[in-house]
């Protein structure tokens, strides 16, 4: 039979986890990610895996602080008011310099909001989220393949920058379902020195912590963490160009938003405006280099989003507001239209 | 194809199982038939039969969907209207069930009525595409499952093998031997094949019972993804 497989965007994330070696689990239902978790429960316990459903959120993300700390591939997943609940320890994750995988399938807010698809997590997945220096590897699928092949690479890119890598999805692409295969997964192994994994009185111990008495030697790890997030700014910075060659007009949107726009930017064209698309893949570290340069050569940029405009400030600051930026945007869980995106690419092109 | 009074879909989530109860309703209308269609789905937040709800009411079928459908109330409630599906002896039922034993528990409380009057087929739609039913064993696993949940017998299988966009005749055709298997385990009939309208023209004339799928179009199909070629959504 063929290796096509016809997967749930949810189901994608929970299967290369999998083939990526994550074997621990920790979660707690909410919609519009409960099939990664019920993909899970259904697979691990048949491959020597552990499947936890967690009191809360907060627990199972300490659960993962746990297991990251003995140096194995661990997850958890979520929706947005779920990773709110979870930032304390993505914080922690963060001061103790593990890797971690996690994904947030967005839905609208703020509060509990609704179920409906969002992109309104931007500033918490990009800017922190929770308290502290630190930062997050933010990558954004635009199809079902991406959930899945992004979910490889955030282990990968989490193993090496001792990290948390997220998948900042939406309940759109978590529900869609497309055919994908799995035969470029790459799995990169990573010594892990630093693992709590049993000293049997060979070596001195390990420590994995957040706390450090001195503030001298906490400034001192802050500096060295932010030396290894510089490298990362460097190397690993992805994003899509479609129709830039000759484009006066730019249109950024990461995830579902920009299926829908680049469906805008064909029409567009039909119509004689020349207009392309820049698609982060990664949103934090942001595609700066990119924008940077499209911003010698087009006019404006509209930036269309599920929310009230949180990307467009990071095209503002990446182009050094030298061009204007227009947003184009729905929120609460609802979609924009190609038609709405044609209109501001319209507009832009009107100069207005 | 002789019709029942009362036809049932259900199967893994993602099987296809709400795009075939659609096309199966406007088929029976498109026959003259009197049509009703309920949504027992109270698993599936998105991509539901309401989503269908221009195109059924074009073709005179009756739709019956939980109050909250496509609302963010995310609530497993179901509409106390679905019960005119089992006592109303002069329609055509159509039930487009959950996903997985989960989504077949909402059955249950219809069960009786169906199993006395006796005029009902249970369908087990199957895509052999479907991760976590790759083999006919599988699929066996997700049905005796749903059953256990709903304490109603599948009558019945459909072959909704199928890539989305990618799916060709030969997608279709080469699962025939999958669907046999899982024919031979479970003592049931494979009743129809479905698949997208294009790919079922060209297979009407190898394959018996051939139901083609007009499938909604999707705002975030993307450009390559063409019209007569469109992803099967769950």
């Amino acid at each position: 039979m063929a290796q096509r497989v016809l997967m749930k965007g949810n189901e994608a994330i929970a299967e290369a986890a999998i083939r990526a070696g994550c074997r621990h689990y920790f979660g707690y239902p909410i919609t519009p990610q409960t099939e990664i978790a019920a993909y899970m429960a259904k697979k691990m316990p048949k491959i020597g895996g552990v499947f936890l459903q967690a009191e809360s959120e907060i627990a199972s993300i300490n659960m993962v602080y746990g297991a990251a700390a003995t140096g194995c591939r661990v997850m958890t997943s979520s929706s947005s008011p779920g990773i709110s609940l979870k930032t304390e320890g993505l914080s922690y994750i963060a001061g103790s310099d593990i890797p971690a995988f996690v994904v947030n399938v967005q839905r609208g807010g703020p509060g509990l909001g609704g179920i409906q698809p969002s992109q309104s997590d931007y500033f918490q997945a990009t800017k922190g989220g929770g308290h502290g220096d630190y930062r997050m590897i933010v990558l954004a699928p635009a199809s079902v393949q991406e959930m899945a092949s992004l979910t490889i690479k955030g282990f990968n890119l989490a193993d090496k920058y001792l990290m948390t890598a997220m998948i900042l999805a939406d309940g759109t692409i978590g529900q869609m379902m497309e055919p994908i295969s799995f035969e470029d997964a790459e799995i990169e192994h990573y010594e892990k020195p630093w693992a709590l994994t049993g000293t049997e009185g060979k070596r001195p111990h390990n420590v994995v912590n957040s706390l450090y008495l001195q503030p001298d030697k906490l400034e001192i790890k802050n500096f060295e963490r932010y030396e290894r997030y510089k490298i990362v700014e460097e190397n690993e910075p992805m994003w899509e160009e479609y129709m830039m060659e000759d484009a006066e007009y730019c249109v950024v949107a990461f995830g579902i938003a920009s299926r829908v726009a680049k469906n805008a930017v064909v029409a567009a064209r039909a119509e004689g405006i020349k207009v392309g698309l820049i698609r982060p893949i990664t949103l934090w570290p942001f595609p700066t280099k990119a924008l940077r340069k499209a911003a010698d050569q087009v006019k404006s940029f509209i930036s269309v989003e599920l929310n009230m405009g949180q990307m467009i400030e990071d095209i503002r600051l990446a182009t050094e507001c030298r061009k204007p930026v227009t947003l184009c945007n729905r929120a609460g869980g609802m979609i924009p239209s190609p038609d709405q995106v044609l209109q501001s690419i319209r507009d832009a092109a009107k100069g207005e | 194809m002789e019709h029942k009074r009362v036809t049932l879909f259900a199967g893994h989530y993602g099987s296809g199982k709400t795009n075939i109860a659609v096309n199966y309703a406007l088929k029976l209308a498109g026959e003259g038939k009197d049509v009703v269609i309920a949504d027992l789905d109270i698993v599936n937040p998105y991509f539901r039969t309401k989503d269908s709800a221009a195109v059924l009411e074009a073709a005179g079928v009756k739709l019956i969907s939980p109050q909250f459908a496509n609302t963010n109330v995310d609530l497993p409630a179901l509409p106390a209207e679905a019960y005119r599906l089992v006592q109303d002896k002069s329609i055509y039922g159509i039930m487009d069930i959950g996903g997985d034993d989960r989504g077949a528990y909402a059955l249950g409380r219809y069960v009786p009525a169906l199993k006395e009057e006796n005029n009902y087929r249970m369908v087990f739609v199957a895509n052999a595409y479907r991760p976590l039913t790759r083999t006919p064993e599988e699929a066996m696993e997700v049905m005796r499952e749903i059953e256990e949940a709903c304490g109603l017998k599948f009558t019945d299988i459909i072959n909704n093998s199928n890539l989305a966009a990618e799916t060709e005749p030969e997608t279709v055709l080469s699962t025939l031997e999958y669907m046999q298997t899982l024919s031979n385990l479970s003592g049931l009939p494979v009743f129809a094949t479905a698949a997208e309208t294009v790919v079922a023209e060209k297979l009407k004339d190898t394959l018996p019972n051939v139901l083609p799928l007009q499938l909604q179009e999707k705002y975030f199909d993307l450009p390559s993804q063409k019209p007569g070629n469109r992803p099967l959504w769950g």
